[in-house]
């Protein structure tokens, strides 16, 4: 008679720590945030409203051109990001591992720097780069005679988003970076000198052969910046304030729900409509994580070396 | 001899701790940290001396998250004994809450007029929760060294304001006007609340708004916003971009030869700026029109109705209410103008040449304070917004006003 496997408790005292931190300050919060969405006041007392909250948000014209307005910026935001921020990682992961390439250390390190600064120096810096008034942006352009393509950029509907979008890629486009540089690093050198033996060499050797084996990578990082961008708020917040402006054409989902839960200047916060567009904020990353972890995760092949 | 040395530490500590006990400290909430030395040093040690036994702490915290910090600490139990107070609907709904004790009954409540009580009192007047400290007072500040370079004379009417500031583009030294439209505030501040008064006759047009007689349609309401687009061609390159900051760099470096300001400003550009300056109120139509000027209720303080020590705080409460500490605070700080009937003398002349526009003006406050943005949408955000897309001219001045009755009507009563 086999002897009972004895029940394996360190497994449990090792995962309770997690597990408890965990739930206390993510789990928790996050349900009470989903349950706060279907509270509202009324004479001061709180009473469970269903889902009017979710009906004012789309339905009221008011709640739904801010909600759109943010949602649509967001996405904006997120475009600039992956056309731009991720094929510039690749780009510049691609050319530090090349061998060739001499103080590969020092250009890792350089590009890697603005990732770790506080968004406020950075929104800060930016700020005063390109201001209108003291700023080296117009100097700078004026040195090389295009100084009629400077245009106060941050005050302009236009183009504050864009220019916003392309400072959060300044700053963050040292994550794709590494990653992909690490990813590349760990193709194998067999892979890479059968490649060689077979004639391929240099850019075809990259779509053909590295290409194809950082895909898992790319796709890690794609939904980071999803994830990232959706949630995003600091950048925006420091540079323009809570108001987004000029015209909230910057005012992206994160600002709209601080504007809302927490209140504005002669505006009192509204914990419920907050509350309202914190979910909606979770669906909308849910439904973006959901769609590539069954979507595109489970397609893509994986090599095994 | 350690152990003499022992019970005399001893004994001196347990008398120490007696003779603190009678003392009770009061902690001040507030969001003027600049103001903490002016406190620190010239206005808590005139208290204290006239009151031994009461100890008074000053402790400010920043402007932006003084009302949610505020709102928690009392919600925990953990707010000071004195609470400085936001004007209107933030201390109101305080009040509501119970977090704030009614003071009508506070012997120097009789030194405020019912104007300057207004900001701190219940919609229907009954009971007023905080003692009116001071206001400040909108208009325009002018670089004196450039108005008589450019012989310029003070303008007191519309056409001699347009006329300086055309004279001012015109010779090309000086940006005629310091103000951006980045952070939209002061459009609305500095601009929209400065001018707007003359247009709609001061409380007479304000008072008429909140009773649902006149819309933001009407024309005495479009017309500010009419002038504000006018100032767009007089503003400094790129002032879509330039910050609140900015402008007041621009203006007390003497690159800008007008600063459209709130009195708040003086004590900053007194130390800033190395140039003589003036002050404007905002010009009239035509010479001789009765003024208008804002003369914002801005800053009171209040008790913590769960206060234990709530007898002291009344005896500073009186104190804050008396001529003499609207003597003390308003020399303090030049540019916070008190509310007490008492008239003070103050010393700064900028901001006599400002408090003096009281004699000849009719005062009046933000038209979008009281009340009127109390719902969503809120209308002194919209007012920020309108009027910085006004300036920008990405929006006409009939369109902002339509914007903003059609939010004021949405949820506001009267207005529907």
């Amino acid at each position: 008679m086999a002897r009972r496997k004895p029940f394996r408790w360190h497994i449990g005292v090792f995962l309770a720590p997690a597990v408890l931190v965990y739930t206390a300050i993510m789990i928790i919060p996050l349900f009470g945030t989903l349950n706060l969405s279907l509270y509202n006041l009324a004479d001061r007392a709180r009473v469970f409203v269903g889902l009017a909250n979710f009906e004012t948000l789309f339905g009221d014209p008011r709640w739904s051109t801010a909600f759109w307005n943010a949602l649509w910026n967001n996405c904006w935001f997120f475009i600039i990001h992956m056309a731009v921020q991720n094929p510039i990682g690749i780009l510049l992961a691609a050319l530090l591992s090349s061998p060739k390439l001499r103080m590969a250390a020092f250009y890792r390190t350089a590009i890697f720097i603005p990732t770790i600064l506080s968004f406020v120096i950075v929104g800060f810096v930016w700020k005063l780069i390109l201001s209108p008034i003291w700023g080296i942006a117009p100097g700078m352009l004026d040195a090389v005679g295009l100084k009629f393509l400077f245009a106060p950029w941050l005050g302009k509907e236009e183009y504050a988003l864009t220019t916003l979008a392309l400072v959060s890629v300044w700053q963050f486009v040292g994550i794709p970076m590494m990653l992909i540089y690490a990813a590349l690093l760990s193709i194998p050198d067999d892979v890479i000198e059968a490649a060689e033996m077979d004639g391929l060499t240099g850019w075809s050797q990259f779509w053909k052969i590295k290409l194809p084996l950082i895909l898992p990578s790319i796709g890690i990082i794609s939904i980071l910046t999803f994830v990232g961008n959706f949630n995003s708020f600091d950048l925006i917040y420091v540079a323009q304030g809570a108001l987004a402006g000029p015209n909230f054409s910057t005012d992206i989902l994160g600002t709209f729900l601080y504007r809302t839960f927490f209140g504005f200047q002669l505006q009192l916060g509204d914990p419920h409509m907050g509350a309202t567009i914190a979910t909606a904020m979770f669906a909308i990353i849910l439904v973006g994580v959901c769609i590539y972890l069954f979507g595109i995760q489970t397609r893509l092949r994986r090599y095994q070396f | 001899m350690t152990k003499t040395f022992r019970f005399a530490l001893l004994a001196s500590t347990l008398l120490g701790g007696a003779a603190s006990a009678q003392d009770v400290t009061l902690t001040i909430e507030s969001w003027r940290n600049d103001d903490l030395t002016i406190w620190q040093e010239t206005i808590i040690p005139a208290f204290e001396a006239q009151n031994p036994g009461i100890k008074v702490v000053f402790a400010p915290t920043a402007p932006a998250e003084y009302n949610a910090a505020l709102n928690s600490k009392l919600a925990a139990g953990s707010a000071g004994d004195l609470i400085t107070c936001r004007p209107f609907d933030a201390s109101l709904e305080l009040y509501n809450q119970g977090h704030l004790a009614d003071l009508s009954g506070l012997a120097s409540m009789a030194n405020f007029s019912p104007v300057a009580k207004s900001a701190w009192q219940t919609d229907d007047g009954a009971a007023t929760f905080c003692i009116p400290m001071a206001s400040v007072i909108h208009g325009f500040i002018y670089n004196k060294d450039a108005f008589d370079a450019l012989g310029i004379a003070v303008p007191t009417t519309r056409d001699e304001f347009f006329a300086a500031l055309d004279k001012i583009k015109a010779d090309g030294t000086y940006i005629p006007m310091a103000m951006g439209t980045n952070d939209q505030w002061e459009a609305a501040t500095m601009g929209y609340n400065n001018i707007g008064p003359n247009y709609w006759k001061g409380e007479e047009g304000r008072l008429a708004l909140i009773k649902g007689e006149q819309k933001l349609t009407d024309p005495q309401w479009v017309a500010p916003f009419e002038e504000l687009a006018r100032w767009k061609d007089y503003l400094g390159d790129g002032f879509e971009a330039q910050t609140y900051p900015d402008s007041q760099n621009l203006f007390t470096l003497g690159r800008a030869a007008i600063y459209p300001a709130g009195s708040w400003e003086i004590s900053g550009f007194n130390t800033q700026a190395q140039f003589a300056m003036g002050a404007f109120p905002p010009p009239v139509a035509a010479a001789g029109d009765t003024c208008y000027i804002s003369d914002h209720t801005d800053i009171a303080i209040g008790m913590n109705a769960k206060s234990p020590n709530a007898e002291a705080a009344k005896t500073f409460l009186e104190w804050v209410g008396s001529p003499e500490f609207a003597a003390l605070y308003a020399n303090a700080l030049p540019g916070f103008f008190s509310l007490n009937s008492t008239p003070v003398e103050m010393q700064d002349p900028l901001a006599q040449e400002f408090v003096s526009w009281r004699g000849k003006c009719q005062s009046t406050i933000r038209s979008t304070y009281q009340i009127l943005s109390r719902g969503t949408p809120n209308l002194e955000n919209e007012t920020w917004n309108a009027s910085a897309n006004v300036i920008k001219g990405t929006e006409t001045p009939a369109d902002a006003g339509k914007r903003l009755q059609d939010g004021l009507a949405s949820w506001y009563e009267p207005q529907k």
